[in-house]
């Protein structure tokens, strides 16, 4: 049970993770569709 | 009574078989009265929702060998009249040049989407809930003439480690997220025609944000969960003769007796071999969709088939092309994955007496252990004797 409780934490952790994860390597939708120039955030 | 619930599953299955999902094919037409253009048959044939051959325009673009020289007059389109450039732009067969940068721009029209669509909204809607359904009706029949596979002669009250903490993690780290997955797929392709009717569009806006959130980055919890499990299963996944007695036996479930196994036995290397082979696949072409310019995969996987099996498949596809064909095979694998899925969570509940106690603290009862798994038994009891852990 505790097991099991932990594994679908790491499973949230790791869903949180990946964008930010995947922004670093310039895989992020908004890297792809739009430059930096028009990007407000 | 058991006999007319199995009498309603069998009719469910096979009106599912009759469904009309396929475009009937249009005759042949004689184009020869437009000079091959389309005719008034090929409009209403494909008005009729009929199946219309269009290479008598797809691939009539002109012939460049056949420009007039530069010199004569009104010259040259290039052998290329108005109409054929335009067919060309409509096909997408044209080599367009453009100043803009960025993926996918030189496709000027691609016509897939529709038939993507409604390959989505119909077939695969109509046969996957239809598999799913039917297959938890044809369970819910199996639990009522079978009933709960009973440990014989009741538990016998002393435990014996079956998965260690990494092992129960690894599971659940895949099962965690698979039905995650599951859920918020199926939110994403039916949501359309089943949710939005109920709870209305901007509901379903704020639902479905969610569900593509979820579903797209809890994925790589599931390839994690999914490398674990396969590192440290597969070498008790290899089959063997052993497996053919099982199978013959029927694993016992029907004739109540308990044919010899391993960790594994071959029901569940079947499960397991489902879940890495169509788990890995799943988890191809949902790359391929969340990475569609940087993974397109549909375009080499038909060139592999049609350098092996001598097939014809096209391997010039725009990005679209590739998305849809990888979004149609990401939901059909899922699709059967959920149905086999569905049939291992049931055994492991409510089908069988003791078994999730295996992946709930990893510790079954011996007698569970001696009936379903009795070599397994065996080898760890003849380490332990020895002073090794399992
Ligand atoms: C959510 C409910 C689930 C339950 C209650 C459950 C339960 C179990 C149990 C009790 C076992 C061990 C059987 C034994 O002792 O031999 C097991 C094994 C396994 N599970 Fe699950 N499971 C679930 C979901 C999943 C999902 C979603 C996947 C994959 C996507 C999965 C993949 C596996 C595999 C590959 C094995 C090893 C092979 C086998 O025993 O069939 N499980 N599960």
């Amino acid at each position: 049970m505790k097991v099991m409780v932990s594994a679908f934490v790491a499973a949230l952790v790791i869903a949180f993770l990946a964008p930010v994860v995947l922004d670093q390597f310039g895989w992020s939708s908004a890297e792809q569709y739009s430059s930096e120039s028009v990007r407000l955030d | 009574m058991n006999f007319k619930i199995f009498g309603a599953a069998v009719f469910v299955l096979a009106t599912l078989l009759f469904n009309p999902g396929w475009a009937e094919e249009a005759p042949e037409v004689d184009r020869t009265s437009t000079g091959g253009a389309q005719t008034l048959e090929d409009i209403m044939a494909r008005q009729a929702q009929m199946e219309v051959d269009e290479t008598f325009r797809s691939e009539n673009l002109g012939d460049p060998a056949n420009a007039a020289p530069i010199s004569d007059e009104l010259g040259t389109l290039g052998g290329r009249s108005d109409a054929d450039a335009w067919r060309g732009i409509r096909y997408n067969e044209l080599d367009p040049s453009t100043q803009v940068r960025g993926p996918a721009v030189d496709v000027l029209i691609q016509d897939g989407g529709m038939s993507w669509y409604q390959l989505r909204e119909g077939p695969v809607i109509a046969y996957g809930g239809g598999a799913i359904l039917g297959f938890v009706l044809l369970l819910v029949v199996f639990y009522f003439v079978r009933g709960k596979i009973r440990i014989d002669g009741g538990p016998s009250g002393t435990k014996i480690e079956r998965f260690k903490a990494i092992e129960r993690f690894g599971h659940w780290l895949l099962a965690g997220s698979f039905v995650a997955l599951a859920l918020t797929g199926l939110i994403t392709l039916m949501g359309r025609s089943f949710l939005i009717p109920v709870i209305g569009l901007e509901a379903f806006s704020t639902l479905a944000v969610g569900a593509k959130w979820i579903h797209n980055n809890i994925s790589w919890a599931f390839m994690l969960g999914l490398v674990l499990t396969f590192c440290m299963w597969v070498v008790h996944n290899i089959p063997n003769k052993l497996d053919w007695q099982w199978l013959k036996a029927g694993g016992g479930i029907f004739t109540k007796s308990h044919p010899s196994a391993k960790k594994f036995n071959a029901g569940q290397k079947i499960v397991f071999w489902t879940v890495m082979i169509l788990g890995f696949s799943v988890s191809l072409s949902g790359l391929s969709l969340l990475f569609p310019f940087q993974m397109p995969m549909f375009a080499d996987t038909f060139g592999f088939m049609n350098s092996i099996l001598g097939t014809n498949f096209p391997t010039a596809l725009a990005p679209h092309e590739e998305m849809q064909l990888s979004n149609i095979w990401h939901s059909v694998v899922a699709f059967l994955m959920m149905v086999a899925i569905i049939a291992h969570i049931y055994i492991g509940t409510v089908g069988m007496e003791g078994a999730y106690d295996a992946m709930g603290n990893g510790q079954v009862d011996l007698e569970w252990a001696r009936q379903h798994h009795d070599l397994w038994v065996d080898e760890v009891q003849a380490k332990q004797g020895k002073g090794e852990s399992s």
